[in-house]
């Protein structure tokens, strides 16, 4: 079955693109969203927080005819009144009119638009009960604390709900829209050795409440990181294998999305313009972009156009095999949207045989990455320079805590020298890896 | 025009609001054991027009408006927020917030309308300059800097203007109002050659009028100085790899002192104690001659309030003093946790947000070293002077810069560019070693925006040119 666009929502936006039409927009788009949510932490087993969200927004995009092609502007509010829908219509077509003509500007083609919503299983009940919400924190931070005396300090457990609609529509015709829910349990703490302090924390998120993992068990993860991290020590200068651990491991995808993403090849600010059938990764590397995974943290139906999405691969046995298009951007690379208006959906890089452990083994020396910081990524040339915290690996097992360390390699390099590729994906986020062995990067420290 | 009337015009008279209605809202959310209630109301306005390929590709335009209100009893905070600004809904959100402190009845609330000196005008700078002009000026730094070079392959610009009116109702009895605003422009450009790219950013702003847009944020001059620095990382090498001496340039290197310090001085992380400073006041932890201040009252600062999001009055705080830590920011509800005053330092990025201990401006007073001499003292080292971002582990007191545009120094002169690379260091070791203070310095020209507990605010920093003696620069040369 169809999930049914939100009546109120439906409503405001195709009075929505009835004004924008009456002010003069030739196309148009507008998209609605609502929601509700609670969010409640707990630190040092007492209530620290309970917030109570309700929001909502609308907002519209226009395209005016000009001579040489479409002029676009784009308004948003959060007063869905019919005096404020009336202003931003007309701001938009205002605004719009002073924007240069450009080809490439408009709509999607109508053959691309979704033409079935079909049910990705992305909204599940949720109870928005702060008792409830505030005992599964307690048991959550009570269980990162009993994991070793010395966690002393927390910043709590915190638990979020949310659940909402959104519907878009355009002047095509197009009028759809689903409804969504999101559960998640953190927790993070700090322990104390030798005079100093480390945090480190654990999460779990899923659309569906009852597919969030239990909070005792990401308490105990996260107790388990931050203690392990104490009496980090600092590395001398080398260049060494490198093994990033599966939620640092996600970054590199996040870095490879950017390279991939329309905007930055039709300007020719991504490293991997022209990267299309180039082999990046070794054969075993294969990352998938699923718009349509059921459940999933990133699935849609449609993208922000309103484009149908799809299951495929960015880099099939190694080889890049597509892009992250929009409209707009395929239009300028003279290439058809891939649904990706808004960027990836659910990206992920495909799991092989080996265990964490296994990889460690097959390293035998060198940096495990656990933690990373900075934005020292340049998409441009793909210089790659982060602050990082990990463990160092002698004889496949882990040695000691690394902080104060700094990775550098250009990310060609750090996807062509991938030789291993972990079995511990788990899919807790829209962008997400298995751990990964590097063979080798410059490792900066004392 | 006065803040509180142009808040009565947006928020208060269309929702049927006076200040006795928003005093039994306050009163409402005020509980027997709630030692800190307020009310806070938004209405947000911003434009902007963005030009790339040497075109106005788009403008854009966003209207936000709504309340926000909340409880404070001990350590708990009770939250509630929404778009609908009304009696019932508004009452509604303070019982919900209200309930972290137990039922109850509770007092009067009377509210008496206070105002502050304004730091900046209080118009909306979205009308300061026509809509077509702002597009003119767009092309203005498109044509400025691809004529640096020919080799300036790419330009994107943003030109931006936001408003901001809010309201602060507290229990305590303050009814306070702030009209913001903030432009920004912002240049990001790529020279190309051959293989090689590079890229190079500038930009300014501040809170006032598109006036803003002269002398040293002279457009043009902004554009040429991205275009200059693309075209200077063209021929940048492989940045080192190891412990060094390191130059900072004055300005926008002041993040440093951000990553460094500054988070970790926020009231929060040192109530809770897991911060690395927490329980280091009168401890040195930077060299002597160092000085670092926080101050939100500078005139038309990008990091400038008028009163914070508490209703509170923005100050300027010395938080190290001679290299001795002297104070931490404070909001209301840490500040009261440890028996200190507000400083001005509450801030939220929205109705929608808490209010947390934030940065406004912060940097390190000069010295009386000429920059030269800080240069010509270095044998072999880095010299940094812009810088992408930064990051900080405010427990373990690890943080990261990285470097946009640096070069290194051989035998006390400027030599070859390196690549972008990212700086690590530990923040309560990292100032004391700083060998020498500059006399020069320099604010940022106004785009810093800093990001804590999922929430964005506008800041600025600066630092006249110093030197450490040891800072670990994350390249991959030897």
């Amino acid at each position: 079955m169809s999930p049914t666009p939100d009546a109120a929502l439906a409503a405001a936006v195709e009075q929505l693109l009835a004004v924008a039409a009456d002010a003069g927009a030739d196309q148009a788009q507008a998209a609605a969203q609502s929601g509700r949510g609670l969010s409640v932490t707990v630190r040092l087993g007492k209530a620290e927080r309970i917030e109570h969200r309700r929001g909502r927004s609308i907002s519209l995009t226009v395209y005016v005819k000009g001579e040489a092609g479409m002029r676009t502007a784009s308004c948003t509010t959060t007063d869905m009144s019919s005096a404020a829908l009336a202003e931003t219509a007309h701001q938009a077509v205002t605004l719009a009119r002073l924007a240069d003509d450009d080809p490439a500007a408009g709509l999607p083609e109508r053959e691309a638009l979704v033409e079935r919503v079909d049910d990705l299983a992305l909204a599940f009940p949720v109870q928005l009960d702060p008792q409830a919400a505030l005992d599964e924190a307690t048991a959550c931070e009570a269980a990162a604390m009993a994991v070793d005396r010395r966690i002393t300090n927390s910043e709590g457990a915190t638990v979020s709900l949310n659940t909402g609609d959104v519907v878009l529509g355009n002047s095509l015709g197009l009028l759809v829209g689903y409804p969504a829910s999101r559960k998640s349990v953190g927790c993070v703490v700090v322990a104390e050795g030798d005079g100093a302090k480390e945090r480190d924390g654990w999460g779990s998120v899923a659309r569906d409440p009852a597919a969030v993992e239990p909070p005792e068990a990401v308490g105990r993860i996260a107790g388990e990181r931050t203690t392990r991290r104490l009496g980090g020590r600092q590395l001398t200068t080398r260049k060494a294998p490198v093994c990033f651990e599966h939620d640092v491991a996600a970054t590199l995808l996040g870095h490879l999305a950017g390279g991939l993403s329309g905007t930055a090849l039709y300007r020719r600010t991504s490293f991997l313009a022209g990267a299309i059938g180039e082999t990046l990764f070794p054969p075993f590397v294969t990352v998938r972009d699923e718009g349509r995974r059921m459940s999933g943290l990133g699935s849609s139906p449609f993208d922000g156009e309103g484009v149908a999405t799809r299951d495929r691969s960015l880099i099939d046995a190694g080889v890049v095999a597509g892009y992250l298009l929009d409209t707009y951007a395929g239009r300028k690379l003279d290439l058809p949207t891939t649904g990706n208006a808004g960027g990836p959906h659910n990206l992920f890089l495909r799991p092989g045989d080996d265990d964490l452990a296994t990889l460690l083994r097959r390293m035998d020396t060198g940096l495990l990455v656990t933690d990373l910081m900075g934005q020292g990524v340049n998409l441009i040339t793909g210089d790659y320079s982060r602050g990082a915290a990990g463990f160092w690996v002698e004889g496949g097992e882990i040695a000691f805590p690394i902080h104060e360390v700094t990775l550098a390699a250009n990310l060609r390099d750090i996807f062509g020298r991938m030789v291993a590729v972990g079995s511990d994906l788990r899919f807790d986020s829209a962008c997400c890896s298995p751990s990964v062995l590097i063979e080798e990067m410059t490792l900066a420290g004392s | 025009m006065d803040p509180m009337d142009l808040a009565e015009a947006l928020l208060l008279a269309p929702a049927g609001l006076d200040a006795r209605r928003l005093a039994a809202l306050v009163a409402e959310a005020a509980g027997p054991s709630v030692e800190l209630a307020d009310l806070y109301l938004e209405h947000s306005r911003q434009q902007a027009f963005h030009l790339e390929e040497g075109r106005v590709r788009s403008g854009s335009h966003a209207i936000a408006s709504g309340f926000g209100v909340r409880a404070v009893a001990g350590e708990a905070t009770g939250f509630a927020y929404g778009e609908e600004i009304g009696n019932a809904t508004i009452g509604e959100a303070a019982r919900t917030a209200s309930t972290i402190a137990g039922h109850g009845a509770s007092g009067a609330v009377a509210l008496t309308r206070r105002t502050a000196p304004p730091l900046y005008p209080a118009d909306d700078p979205i009308g300061s300059l026509a809509d077509a002009d702002k597009v003119r000026l767009l092309e203005r730094v498109d044509r400025a800097a691809r004529a640096v070079d020919p080799r300036v392959d790419q330009v994107v610009a943003t030109i931006a203007a936001s408003h901001e009116v809010v309201v602060v109702a507290t229990h305590d009895g303050d009814l306070v109002a702030d009209s913001r605003p903030l432009v920004r422009l912002s240049i990001s450009v790529v020279a190309r050659d051959g293989e090689a790219r590079g890229r190079g950013s500038s930009g300014g702003g501040g809170r006032g009028p598109f006036d803003l847009f002269t002398g040293n944020l002279d457009p043009e001059s902004l554009a040429r100085a991205a275009a200059r620095q693309a075209v200077i990382n063209l021929e940048a090498v492989a940045a080192p790899a190891g412990t060094m001496e390191v130059v900072l340039g004055p300005g926008w290197p002041g993040i440093l002192l951000h990553e460094a310090i500054g988070h970790g001085l926020e009231g929060d992380f040192n109530r809770k104690g897991t911060s690395a400073f927490a329980g280091r006041l009168g401890q040195r932890v930077a060299a002597p001659g160092v000085t670092v201040v926080d101050d939100g009252t500078l005139t038309g600062r990008r990091g400038s309030l008028t009163v914070d999001d508490e209703g509170s009055p923005p100050q300027e705080t010395v938080l190290i003093d001679d290299g001795i830590l002297a104070a931490y920011l404070q909001d209301r509800q840490n500040g009261r946790l440890m028996g200190q005053a507000p400083t001005g330092n509450g801030r939220r990025q929205s109705f929608a947000h808490l209010p947390i201990p934030r940065m406004t401006n912060t940097f390190m007073r000069p010295g009386e070293t000429d920059p030269e001499e800080v240069l010509a003292s270095v044998k072999d080292g880095l010299y940094a002077v812009q810088f992408s971002g930064g990051q900080v582990d405010i427990t373990s007191g690890k943080f990261v810069f990285a470097a946009s545009e640096a070069y290194r120094i051989r035998d006390g002169k400027i030599a070859e560019p390196v690549r972008d690379a990212t700086l690590i260091g530990d923040g309560p070791d990292c100032l004391t070693k700083v060998t020498m203070v500059g006399n020069d310095l320099a604010l940022d020209l106004g785009i810093g925006t800093c990001g804590k507990c999922g929430q964005s605010v506008p800041v600025g920093v600066g630092l006249p040119t110093v030197k450490l003696s040891a800072l670990t620069v994350g390249g991959t040369a030897g």
